[in-house]
């Protein structure tokens, strides 16, 4: 069935079935690749997006409950061309290894911003402690939140 | 030796067909001259670089990017060579068709051996260029100046690289002197990698995104347990599950395709359910896998042996450390795009070594190398052998099946942990004597380990998952250990420090009762952590500073030097004690022997109540000799640490004689973000020296520095890991 979902401001639509989860219609219809299959269990965080501005484990989210909601991917903050701060700041601070769960870690770090916008080192570390990092990239994931903290208090 | 030497030209002219990179036969090779690195099996300049008509470059390496940032590193060596700013300089990596074999991306050794062979290689085509140029400006090649590819005479006159259009099909000969490290302009330098501004903004980066036009997906159905043979699944009911394409058996191999993901993630759950399987051998008892592993045959060698004055007055010690089986646990798993197409096969894949898999393929599929191309795309962080070599022969099986519909297939969760090739389960015993002077003067010490290397490319066999499962069984290839000085089991297990009596017994188990391969460190991990708690223990019945300790019986003065930088760093006190709850220990090895050393200061704070040990803070010292890349270096040293206080806190794979239980995060945990320490690096630069490998030359001193901290802290010793709440609780009642 034809499912209407609003991703980044565009609405969107997808014939799949309504418990189809929310992370393959992102991969596969919308071609959206930042959001990851970690896990399917909303263990590691890999597919967080925000839904309604909500850090939302997208692999175990059903598009059907979605019609009415904002969907918001790693995508719809910025681009190469033109990074959102959080996405700067992990260039500049190098805060990637491998950069699977890049996606994960700026969209969790995005809405803790978003409700606390100079959080503490803790509460990066708190707001981020369910997002799983394998490199050992942690320090500079941290760095990196707290410059984009930085930058926003800026401007 | 009248054997005629054979050029690559001469082979593939014979062929007529494109065959970039092959074998030499070992007996042509020894007539010719020994080129450095990897120009060794890949020996003509082209196959490394060639300039463009745009006057750009395109350079080509047989390692591949594992988001260790070596595509960068390997630009900025190739860029300072060639004399172009990195933006022109291109880099084609890991692709069966175009680029130099160099086997696996592992052991910390592509800078040492790519690295070597493009600084050459480019040296060497700059070199060319300069000689193209003195003859057509009619100027001597000591009267030229290079700047970002334009050649330019004293009177003003200059010539572009693409003018001078150079003929680089021809044999490496390594004579030309590469720059000396006071004019790098670009070497050395903390270059941004290249590949972080796609990573985060969702860019097309990782196999994973690939979607190439028509492509379906794939999933797998695998046994309870390893050697279970398929009876029986119900295909009818999978195949009328909607959108499925195909369910692909081939004896115990099963698999389906399907248009959508979802849709073949639900054919895959029908046929698990549906399936009978006749249950392969019970896995040993866990609680005594250390036993089993001991009384399985082995292959015994006796190594670094030392024989001096035998001591008089010395005290003996022994101690027996553990450490467990151990997984990659990559945060995405394994994946590959695989399209069958007019009889050839092509395989994107994050694999560590595009040509070994192949070999490993053509075994598989019955097709021949030239019909098939391995192409490396980037993946999860591997740190090793995992999924990536095994989920690319099961999606090549599927793709076969659905001629002309490139198939995508990632393995779920539970595979990923379930089937990869864990770090083996080792055991360490150690035995010293202790001189009257406080000095150790006699040293034994002995390993038992499976392999440490099952990778592709087996010798005698088939080293992926599905050749086991086929109608027609492949046999897995024989395990092998690499030789020391590197070693395997056995790597890092000789001490670096002046023992005049010692004597290593590495104990190469062969039969794997749980399958197993490379882990980031192969043995170093757990002979480190062995080596380095039993110099702490040492130290102590010595009434030594562990830092003092280790410095009395260590010559080599880079090793002296970033143990002395790293106590400089964490403030170190001669003789400080821990207090209960807090302590601080160090750690400290020269990576296989032959790569960077590294120190490593840990502290720990233990709540001795819930039996938790943390790590809140780690200073490391790191000599790489000439250093590429300074924050790729401290990126891969610091990752490295907080990879192994992961390990050394809490990983452990659990089994029952029923199968594996490692399955999902929750059944195999892994440090967290409030739990990572901070990492404090100190980087000494030696330009004069040559680059040591380095992407795995932290975790054994971390680990070290980490367990002789907890000793340090509590007065108790653990010797065996991970150090989880139920063991430092047993230890501390």
């Amino acid at each position: 069935m034809a499912i209407n979902l609003k991703v980044n401001g565009v609405a969107r639509s997808v014939t799949a079935e309504p418990d189809t989860p929310l992370l393959y219609v992102l991969r596969n219809d919308f071609e959206l690749n930042g959001a990851k299959y970690g896990c399917g269990l909303s263990q590691c965080g890999a597919c967080t997006v925000l839904i309604d501005g909500q850090a939302v484990r997208s692999c175990v989210t059903p598009i059907g409950a979605l019609e009415k909601s904002e969907i918001t991917t790693i995508e719809g903050l910025g681009s190469i061309d033109k990074p959102h701060v959080l996405q700067q700041a992990f260039i500049e601070e190098q805060a990637a290894q491998c950069g699977y769960c890049t996606n994960g870690m700026i969209m969790s770090a995005k809405e803790l911003l978003d409700r606390n916008p100079r959080p503490s080192e803790p509460d990066v570390r708190a707001a981020l402690a369910s997002n799983l990092c394998r490199c050992g990239t942690h320090n500079r994931i941290i760095r990196a939140v707290l410059r984009a903290a930085q930058a926003n208090g800026r401007t | 030796m009248n054997a005629p030497i054979l050029t690559r030209r001469g082979f593939t002219g014979g062929l007529g067909t494109l065959v970039v990179a092959f074998s030499l036969d070992p007996n042509l090779v020894l007539a010719q001259e020994r080129l450095p690195g990897s120009l060794q099996n890949n020996r003509k300049l082209d196959g490394w670089i060639r300039i463009n008509p745009d006057g750009t470059a395109t350079v080509f390496t047989g390692k591949v990017e594992l988001g260790q940032g070596i595509l960068t590193a390997l630009a900025q060596i190739a860029a300072e060579e060639i004399d172009l700013p990195l933006a022109r300089v291109r880099m084609i990596s890991g692709d069966t068709r175009q680029t130099p074999n160099e086997g696996q991306t592992a052991g910390s050794q592509s800078v040492e051996n790519s690295g070597t062979a493009l600084r050459m290689a480019c040296a060497e085509a700059r070199a060319i260029l300069i000689d193209l140029a003195a003859t057509r400006l009619g100027v001597a090649v000591d009267q030229l100046k290079v700047t970002d590819g334009v050649i330019s005479a004293p009177d003003g006159r200059k010539i572009g690289y693409a003018e001078l259009n150079p003929d680089l099909n021809r044999e490496a000969t390594a004579k030309a002197a590469p720059k000396p490290p006071a004019s790098h302009k670009i070497v050395g330098k903390s270059i941004p990698r290249f590949d972080i501004p796609a990573k985060v903004t969702g860019g097309l980066v990782f196999v994973q995104d690939m979607r190439p036009a028509g492509m379906l997906h794939g999933r797998v159905i695998r046994p309870p347990r390893y050697g279970s043979k398929l009876d029986s699944a119900d295909e009818t009911a999978a195949k009328a599950i909607p959108g499925v394409v195909a369910v692909v058996r081939d004896g115990s191999f099963l698999g389906v395709v399907a248009e959508r993901e979802e849709q073949a993630i639900k054919a895959r759950e029908a046929l698990r359910k549906s399936a009978k399987w006749t249950l392969g051998p019970e896995l040993p008892d866990p609680a005594r896998i250390f036993e089993v592993i001991k009384s399985l045959p082995s292959k015994d060698a006796t190594i670094g042996v030392k024989q001096g004055a035998a001591p008089t007055d010395a005290r003996t010690f022994e101690a027996v450390y553990t450490k467990p089986y151990m997984s990659h646990g990559s945060i995405g798993p394994s994946c590959s795009v695989a399209e069958f197409k007019d009889g050839r096969m092509t395989v994107w894949t994050h694999s560590q070594g595009v040509f070994p898999l192949r070999a490993e393929l053509v075994k598989v599929l019955k097709m021949p190398a030239a019909a098939i191309r391995c192409v490396h795309v980037e993946g999860s962080g591997c740190y090793g052998h995992n999924g990536a070599d095994d989920v690319a022969a099961d999606a090549a099986l599927l793709a076969r099946a659905v001629p002309d519909r490139p198939v995508r297939l990632q393995w779920m969760r539970d595979h990923e942990f379930g089937w990869e090739p864990y770090g083996p389960a080792m055991v360490m015993h150690a035995k010293a004597a202790l001189g009257g002077d406080g000095k150790i003067a006699d040293w034994e010490y002995e390993v038992w380990s499976n392999s440490h290397s099952t990778r592709p490319e087996s010798t005698d066999g088939t080293n992926v998952l599905a050749g086991w499962y086929l109608a027609e069984p492949q046999k897995m290839g024989p395990p092998t250990s690499p030789p020391q000085p590197a070693g395997g089991g056995d790597r890092n297990a000789i001490p670096l420090y002046d023992f005049p009596n010692q004597r290593v017994i590495h104990h190469f188990v062969q039969d794997m009762p749980i399958r197993v391969s490379a882990l980031r460190t192969l043995g170093a991990y757990a002979n480190v952590f062995a080596l380095e708690s039993f110099m702490d223990e040492l130290a102590a019945a010595a009434g030594a500073d562990p830092i003092a300790f280790r410095l009395a019986h260590l010559k080599d003065p880079r090793a002296r030097a970033v143990i002395e930088a790293v106590a400089k760093k964490a403030g170190w006190k001669g003789g400080e004690k821990g207090d209960g709850t807090r302590g601080r220990g160090i750690g400290f090895a020269k990576y296989k022997n032959l790569a960077c050393y590294v120190a490593v200061v840990a502290e720990v704070a233990v709540d001795r109540a819930t039996g938790m040990v943390s790590v809140p803070q780690t200073w490391a010292a790191v000599d790489s000799g000439l250093i590429i890349n300074p924050d790729g270096l401290t990126s891969q040293i610091e990752g490295g640490i907080i990879q192994s206080v992961s390990w050394t806190l809490k990983e452990e794979v659990r089994f029952d004689k029923d199968g594996i239980l490692a399955r999902d995060w929750a059944s195999y945990p892994i440090l967290t973000m409030p739990e990572a320490p901070k990492v404090e690096i100190e980087l000494i630069n030696r330009p004069i020296e040559r680059p040591l490998g380095s992407g795995e030359g932290s975790q054994g001193p971390a680990v070290a520095a980490v367990a002789n901290a907890f000793a340090n802290a509590t007065g108790k010793r653990v010797r065996d890991l991970p150090l989880n709440p139920a063991r430092v609780k047993a230890a501390l009642a």
